[in-house]
């Protein structure tokens, strides 16, 4: 029981940061029609600005404010260069979706290429407070306070979108442009600037999610590939939730996190099975495609 | 029809030319990728053969991707199945050539079908993403190791004892290695240009174009863009088979990996999708500049630039990919979507063709 108690909150805090990753990538898809590859970029952009801040300040700035300055630094750089791109790479392109996806692809490949030559392909380790890597005890359960600190921002950013998508006018015409860019638009409103605004959106939260991978699954480490290597399950996740669904990638998110932790408990330790919990995530989406071609939620938000 | 021979002499006087190649012992400064400055040094040999067997690769997922109008994020694994089938089947069970590429053939064939089939069912993005998910899939399986088959991580050499001696992987057969992936790439575009010249091909484009209409004259989309997606991964198994003889060891990193799918959707889109020569072209471009760069960022002189120039420089991936968000944006077509607009302008009769027809 206790066994099935911490894989269950291991699998929620990894099904978190899926979530964060997922649901930026949910918005700009289902309200651009753009498969963001360059998703994988932001988070790892953040976890880079804030293993620099942090490396930086460890010496002045006592353990918790470092690793606070760290949360706001990797937020501001996914969302900073998120907007960028937005700006200059997709808005020339509209109206062309594939030419957008290449586009993400290159921008990808090119920036992952510089962090390799300015960086090495090697991880670096980033200075957070040991507090993280010890264990909150209730009763018989160990539960990890990093895994703590992903939950909370999983939630607290689940609750603050859809707050966002449902009680402010920005979150409406999001939300609108979902269900029917075309009338959006012919209504007068600027569906541009809500483009520019998922981007923004959508990169805080992959340089959040970003740095929780690097804190709560790395071992403190950040390396130039780790965001292509969750946005391959981030992509799974918007699939099975459904395009353009933030409750679709939530409960998707979480779906995939338990499959994949369980799978990887129970079956990956036998030899030759290592990548198992991998395999069922990608076994899953099959699955769920094959039954519901458009995700859980596919075409609510 | 006179166009159409010109470019068939044009196309074998280059292929002529290429197959001399190994015969050439000219020296040639600055531009070879190998340090040897001698056109048929090992070296140059080696990355020609590359170019060719990508330039294969790419002319078959275009038939998917540039001509029927399917984004596929999968064309590795049916390159890695080629490389896998085939150097398990010589090296861990010890068969003999013939049998082992009858076995890689049955299987590439059987997984085309079954994978195209179910990926099929869906349309547009979640294609890609299905196509995706079984790249994946195969390449967590390749990295797993399943009963010690594929080596894992480690790779798997290929055993050449198995091998008739002019394809076994030492270097001294560099050569014939050489014209077995020209071979290769001519038999590729003579293949593909007959399907795309058929019924069926023009079909394809007609779905890429129009799916519904396809439907309501009568014919089911679905059978002809399973043939394209069966042909396209042949194709890349076929290119793997080539792969593995020339390169002798297989590596999950460089056959199963999303980055081998996403170079050959580089390649194609550089050159131009759905044209006759502009995967080709995306291909030599790709894979040439790639190993140039390599060679001028290890040399001396290279590490005496400022950090500033030497570390973008160092890097084949961040320069083709910077090359390639370029052609994205202000090359739309690629290559031949260049040259073909640079001839409609001398004619200056009618504007080019879109860039990638469905992109809009």
């Amino acid at each position: 029981m206790t066994v099935l108690a911490d894989l269950t909150f291991s699998a929620v805090a990894l099904s978190a940061v899926y979530f964060l990753a997922a649901s930026g990538l949910s918005l700009i898809y289902g309200l651009m029609d753009v498969l963001n590859f360059a998703h994988g970029l932001f988070m790892t952009l953040g976890a880079y600005a804030a293993w620099d801040l942090t490396t930086h300040l460890t010496s002045t700035l006592s353990a918790p404010l470092n690793f606070a300055v760290g949360v706001v630094a990797a937020i501001l750089a996914g969302a900073v260069v998120a907007g960028l791109t937005e700006l200059w790479l997709i808005r020339p392109l509209y109206g062309r979706p594939i030419s957008q996806i290449l586009v993400t692809i290159g921008l990808d490949l090119a920036a992952v290429g510089l962090l390799l030559g300015g960086f090495g392909s090697n991880s670096l380790s980033m200075p957070v407070p040991l507090w993280l890597f010890e264990a909150t005890h209730w009763g018989s359960l160990n539960l990890p306070n990093a895994d703590f600190v992903a939950l909370i921002a999983g939630v607290v950013v689940l609750v603050g979108l859809e707050w966002f998508l449902r009680r402010t006018r920005y979150g409406i015409i999001i939300r609108a442009g979902v269900e029917n860019r075309d009338m959006v638009r012919a209504l007068g409103v600027d569906v541009g600037r809500a483009f520019t605004l998922v981007f923004v959106l959508g990169g805080a939260m992959a340089g959040l999610a970003g740095l929780l991978n690097s804190v709560v699954f790395s071992g403190d480490l950040v390396s130039p590939l780790q965001g292509d290597g969750l946005l391959i399950f981030a992509f799974i996740v918007v699939v099975i939730g459904g395009l353009g669904s933030i409750r679709g990638s939530a409960v998707a998110a979480l779906l995939v996190g338990v499959v994949q932790d369980f799978s990887n408990y129970y079956l990956g330790t036998h030899p030759g099975m290592a990548e198992i919990g991998n395999l069922s995530v990608v076994l899953l989406l099959a699955v769920v495609l094959e039954w519901r071609p458009r995700g859980l939620f596919g075409g609510t938000l | 029809m006179s166009a159409r021979r010109g470019s068939l002499v044009l196309g074998g006087v280059l292929v002529a030319l290429l197959a001399l190649v190994p015969l050439a012992g000219w020296h040639i400064p600055w531009v070879l990728p190998s340090t040897v400055n001698v056109l048929n040094a090992t070296g140059t040999l080696e990355v020609l053969a590359l170019c060719f067997i990508f330039a294969g690769v790419a002319l078959g997922y275009d038939v998917l991707f540039g001509y029927t109008g399917l984004l596929s994020l999968g064309p590795v694994t049916f390159f890695g199945t080629g490389v896998y089938v085939f150097d398990i089947a010589l090296t861990r069970w010890g068969w003999s050539l013939a049998a082992a590429l009858a076995a890689t053939l049955v299987v590439t064939l059987v997984l085309a079908l079954v994978l195209g089939a179910i990926a099929l069912r869906v349309g547009g993005i979640a294609f890609a993403m299905v196509t995706l998910a079984f790249a994946q899939a195969f390449y967590y399986l390749v990295e797993d190791n399943p009963h010690n088959l594929t080596g894992g991580d480690t790779g798997l050499a290929l055993a050449s004892s198995r091998l008739p001696g002019l394809l076994s992987g030492a270097v001294s057969n560099t050569r014939s290695l050489y014209w077995l992936a020209l071979v290769y790439l001519v038999l590729v575009g003579a293949v593909v240009r007959v399907v795309l010249n058929s019924a069926t091909g023009r079909v394809l484009v007609a779905v890429r174009e129009n799916e519904q209409r396809v439907e309501v004259l009568g014919l089911r989309p679905f059978g002809f863009k399973l043939v394209a997606f069966t042909l396209s991964s042949l194709v890349a198994a076929g290119g793997g088979i080539v792969y593995i003889l020339l390169i002798g060891t297989a590596v999950p990193s460089a056959v199963a990996s999303i980055t081998l799918t996403l170079s050959i959707l580089v390649m194609v889109v550089l050159g131009g999708p759905g044209s006759a020569w502009g995967p080709v072209v995306g291909a030599f471009v790709y894979v040439y500049l790639q190993q140039y760069l390599l060679k001028v960022a290890a040399e001396p002189s290279f590490a005496s630039l400022p950090a500033v120039a030497r570390v973008p420089l160092s890097q084949p991936q961040f320069l083709l990919g910077a090359l390639f968000v370029l052609f994205v944006l202000f090359v739309p077509g690629g290559f031949a979507g260049a040259v073909a607009r640079a001839r409609a302008r001398r004619a200056s009769r009618r504007p080019a063709a879109p860039a990638i027809r469905g992109d809009t």
